[in-house]
């Protein structure tokens, strides 16, 4: 009972500790680091675990003439083939310092077997797999986003602006509405250089009194320069513009991404860490034990 | 013997060109040192490290035939004797009876500790040890190993070991204060105090989708996400896990557990075999039902899908950490018509499980899952500190916008400049529990210019030119 | 007519779907890229730095997420080369090595005046995910003893003195998951307060920008952000216009042209929505009526 229960928590609650001494205590750095060294060979040592249940489980399928036995055949033949090609390094150019030994090649060698698999066996298998999320969202996409109540709308509004501002599309469609370029153009060829190196520190934020173009500052700027800078100033500052060239799709796009996305998102991770928080208190200090096995 | 001697002639020409070419290049510049090196020892470390700052040389633009003539910084120390001879005490001045850099100081027998591009004015040397004293010296670098003269700093700095990183202070003080009410709760819970839980959609429906899949005579696939046990989110759904076993021993349902970690396979076995053994279900128990698959994540992907598919469950649940195969999954269990309940802390799966999932646990909800289910009065206690921890958070989120407009708005109020850049710097930073005494004067510099300024306007209006 | 699209086959879906994807690629239709800020930002952080900073790249992907990720790879790899800038490689997912060695191939045919060991190194994968990352940020040669080559980092004349991952100028990190973009921020770039970019895939983009502009000076989020890096590129260094590298193995536009089926998709995406609420709300009214 002390080995299956008292001991197990006894440790969870000292490494527990530590990692959280580690983060305040400079000299204790090295404990939490050689504490997840530790954690990294278990888990390593766990895989043998795994690939046991994985071998019985299969053998058992098919010693059973279980439905689908074929299929797991094929799993213990991939797993037995990659195993020994990589473990052996089958076929792998060792390094010139010990020519002799196999197991000093490079484990993903150019033109080895190993490399083969994994070039033209899981490389393909792994991006198809993720490739399969494209259908997937498309069929999600037609069944399950109804504009069923308000939330919903808005929520379908903000996806049609975001789906469409990420690509070409959303520029095509708004192309009607402002861009410092279009304004840029208006002007003749002589100025528009000017009136872009001026527009561009507008758009960044940067007061008239500030801008600098060219080595000059607005205060020392004269003439023609001087009025075109202050019509530039004013129209790319204006709300006008502002609230034209903030509403083209791709603009739209990035103002969604940057305040209401940002700000749900921080609350949710908030209340995500304080879950976090929660949880680990309750394993370190005991409360929650369900991951001993037992209610208790 | 022709070709030989050619190439010999050529490579000796060459030889020749090049050494011309970098004399000649040396010859044309002598590089300015940097200026105002300081050292000190870095904060809140365990007196390894040492922070050489500078100012950057006045040959950092220059040209030679179109080439910089300052390609970067290389940095040298001397180290104080201890013992006999000299004694390292800390901070002091240099002078010729201790450690120093003598005037004709060799570069070509002297390795630098480091050496940075140009452009730059610090550098953090880490092969320090605690508790000796330490002088370092920049010079500026050229092509062709040429060196400025060397900047010496001001005074030798003893590396010091800090037994507790101060810069972290606030964020202690913020953790003891959410983990001593969390502790509180738990507490007042275990001494009988009522804690009230409002209704959770999601664990409501477990019981629900249990006796679905009983009735229907299918099984009930559980998948625990894809991390390993070390995962928070991982243990939150191996505790979900417990009372869906403790449901579905209850029920006689058919429970499978597909996993993507040895760990993971090991843990929700244990979980799972004590839940039936909790029912007084010995015998229902399978371990075969809770199996390994594999580490890679489509792999696993690929696998739950086909028992999906093969044994079409007729309720899923998703509790765990996943990543791109959350929509894979439940848009499969869709198409075999399961009904499925999804929790995760994984902000960016949410979105894809509330669609195509019936019901969905998002975020903190998932961690309340467990004190919910079991309604034991510990784990409802702490999430009640959990909670208040949150409208703790909340507080000081709207006391610290607030105090970050009026320092905007009221900028000649020095109250609220310093309360702001406290926040930022003290509180949120890694200053500790003193202001910057260095920003606190520019403060008081800022505010005295601001007002002056408003002194010299004219009173009353203007003529608006 | 509107039995057929209310029960419409869900494979009838996927088969669109794959036209939409398959035609544009096959067609080469290619949509002109735009730049964002931040696009414009991660570009920025690069080329700000003086020639030869020491730079960590670190490939955090699989062969899942090479679509979206190997080209931002490729054209970090080739701006860090063109700038000489010191690239430090390594990965904290397993298969995320073969995509250095990858990079290092394009190194040594595009910028073969670049060698291994002064301009460039790798360290290839070491397993653990943020404690590695946590080793590193105090002593690197206590985890990681040789490069992805077996060569002792004391002989590498890049390795030599390096102490940890803190003497680092930028830290950019291409992530499809975790360990990734978050662990750095977490574990490297806010304790040690290095500069750091970061590209990523669409789905993880959202999380990360709460932490621009501090401790993240940059990210490009998915496809679309490798495509603009890819115009800035090209814009800034004209060659990789040239059909030598266009056509390359490592295609220099290859985010570009990913930009057209991606294109016709979102507008399927969107018309698939408007179809399924089209029936929603015919459905709704005949229930009321």
């Amino acid at each position: 009972m002390i080995a299956k229960r008292t001991i197990p928590l006894f440790i969870a609650a000292l490494v527990g500790v530590l990692m959280i001494a580690t983060y305040f205590v400079p000299y204790t750095e090295k404990w939490g680091a050689d504490a997840m060294e530790m954690f990294i060979i278990l888990a390593a040592a766990a895989m043998v675990l795994g690939a046991g249940n994985l071998l019985l489980l299969n053998l058992s399928k098919i010693s059973n003439r279980q439905p689908g036995w074929g299929y797991a055949g094929i799993t213990l033949t991939a797993f037995f083939v990659t195993l020994i090609i990589g473990l052996f390094k089958i076929g792998a150019m060792p390094t010139s310092s010990a020519a002799t030994n196999a197991w000093t090649a490079p484990v993903v060698q150019e033109g080895s077997p190993f490399w083969w698999i994994y070039k033209y066996g899981l490389v393909p298998l792994t991006a198809t797999m993720f490739a399969m999320l494209a259908f997937y969202i498309a069929s999600a996409a037609f069944r399950a986003f109804r504009a069923k109540n308000v939330e919903a709308t808005l929520l379908l509004g903000t996806a049609f602006i975001v789906l469409l501002g990420q690509v070409y599309a959303g520029v095509w469609l708004t192309d009607f509405l402002p861009t410092l370029e279009s304004y840029v153009a208006g002007f003749p060829a002589a100025s528009q250089e000017f009136v872009l190196a001026v527009g561009m520190q507008v758009k960044a934020g940067v007061p008239l009194t500030d801008v600098v173009v060219g080595g000059v500052a607005y205060a020392n700027m004269v003439g023609e320069h001087h009025a075109l800078a202050i019509e530039t100033n004013n129209y790319i500052g204006g709300w006008w513009y502002q609230l034209l060239n903030g509403l083209r799709l791709e603009n739209l796009t990035q103002v969604i991404l940057d305040v209401p996305q940002k700000a749900g998102n921080r609350a949710i991770m908030i209340g995500i860490a304080l879950g976090i928080v929660s949880t680990s208190l309750k394993v370190i200090l005991g409360v929650d034990r369900s991951y001993l096995g037992s209610a208790d | 013997m022709g070709m030989t001697g050619m190439k010999y002639a050529v490579g000796l020409l060459l030889a020749a060109v090049l050494a011309w070419t970098t004399q000649s290049f040396a010859a044309d510049i002598t590089l300015a040192p940097p200026t105002d090196v300081s050292v000190e020892d870095v904060p809140d470390d365990i007196g390894t490290q040492m922070l050489v700052m500078w100012s950057t040389s006045p040959s950092e633009a220059a040209l030679v035939a179109g080439k910089r003539a300052l390609a970067g910084y290389a940095i040298f120390r001397r180290v104080a004797e201890t013992g006999d001879g000299l004694e390292s005490i800390g901070e002091q001045a240099t002078g010729a009876s201790e450690i120093g850099f003598p005037a004709n100081f060799d570069f070509q027998a002297e390795q630098p500790i480091g050496s940075v591009s140009y452009g730059r004015t610090r550098f953090v040397d880490e092969n320090v040890e605690a508790g000796s004293t330490y002088l370092y010296a920049v010079a500026a670098t050229g092509p062709g190993d040429t060196f400025s003269p060397l900047a010496v700093a001001g005074f030798a700095v003893t590396a010091q070991m800090e037994y507790f990183n101060v810069g972290k202070l606030w964020f202690l003080i913020i953790m003891l204060m959410i983990s001593l009410v969390i502790i509180g709760f738990v507490w007042y819970a275990k001494q009988g105090g009522e804690i009230k839980v409002r209704p959770i959609a999601g664990l409501e429906a477990v019981s629900e989708a249990v006796g679905r899949a009983t009735e229907m005579g299918k099984p009930v696939l559980f998948v625990p996400g894809i991390l390993d046990i070390n995962d928070i989110q991982t243990v939150a759904g191996i505790t979900v896990l417990a009372n869906v076993a403790k449901t579905a021993a209850q029920y006689d349902a058919q429970l499978k557990v597909p996993t993507a970690r040895s760990l993971v396979m090991t843990t929700a076995r244990e979980t799972v075999e004590a839940a039936y053994l909790g029912e007084g279900r010995p015998d229902a128990y399978n371990e075969d039902n809770i199996y390994y698959l594999t580490d890679e994540q489509f792999g696993y992907t690929a696998g739950v899908q086909g028992v999906m598919v093969r044994e079409e469950p007729a309720a899923c649940f998703y509790m765990g950490a996943f990543y791109a195969e959350s929509l894979i999954l439940a848009e499969t269990a869709n198409s075999i018509g399961a009904i499925q309940v999804a929790g995760t802390a994984m902000p960016s799966q949410l979105p894809f499980f509330v669609a195509a999932c019936d019901y969905t646990l998002i975020g903190e909800e998932f961690f309340a899952a467990s004190a919910y289910l079991s309604n034991d009065p510990e784990q409802l206690g702490s999430l009640k500190g959990q909670d208040i921890g949150k409208i703790i958070a909340a507080a000081l989120l709207v006391l610290g916008c607030l105090i970050a407009t009026l320092a905007v708005t009221l900028d000649t109020w020095r109250g609220w400049q310093i309360a702001e850049l406290y926040i930022k710097d003290n509180i949120l930073g890694t200053e500790g529990l003193v202001p910057n005494e260095e920003k606190v004067k520019i403060i008081d510099a800022n505010i005295a210019v601001e007002l002056e300024s408003l002194a010299q306007q004219p009173h009353g209006g203007g003529d608006g030119s | 007519m509107l039995n057929l699209l209310r029960n419409l086959d869900r494979r009838l879906i996927f088969l669109i779907m794959g036209l939409a994807v398959a035609i544009p690629v096959l067609m080469r239709f290619e949509p002109p890229s735009e730049v964002t800020m931040m696009d414009q930002n991660v570009f920025d952080a690069v080329q700000d730095l003086p020639d030869g900073s020491r730079v960590l790249l670190s490939f955090d992907f699989d062969p899942g997420s090479q679509g979206e990720l190997l080209p931002m790879a490729m054209s970090f790899t080739r701006h860090l080369a063109e700038k000489k800038h010191k690239i430090y490689f390594m990965c904290l997912w397993p298969l995320g090595e073969p995509f250095i060695e990858d990079a290092m191939k394009l190194l040594q045919e595009e910028y073969p005046h670049l060698k291994y060991g002064t301009d460039y190194v790798s360290f290839g994968y070491k397993p653990g995910g943020e404690a590695v990352i946590k080793n590193i940020i105090v002593d690197w040669k206590q985890l990681f003893i040789t490069d992805s080559r077996k060569q002792d980092l004391k002989e590498i004349p890049m390795t030599m003195k390096l102490k940890s991952a803190k003497s680092m100028d930028l830290l950019i990190s291409i992530s499809a998951g975790d360990p990734g973009t978050k662990q750095w921020i977490q574990y490297a770039a806010t304790p040690a307060k290095l500069p750091m970019v970061s590209g990523c895939t669409g789905v993880q983009a959202p999380l990360f920008y709460p932490y621009i502009p501090d401790p993240l000076s940059g990210l490009l989020a998915a496809i679309k952000g490798a495509a603009g890096y890819e115009k800035i590129m090209s814009e800034h260094y004209p060659d990789l216009k040239t059909p030598a590298f266009v056509k390359s193995r490592f295609s220099s536009t290859a985010a570009q042209q990913r930009m057209g089926p991606q294109f016709v998709a979102h507008l399927l995406m969107v018309a698939l929505i408007l179809l399924g609420n089209v029936i929603f709300f015919i459905d709704r009214s005949q229930g009321n009526a």
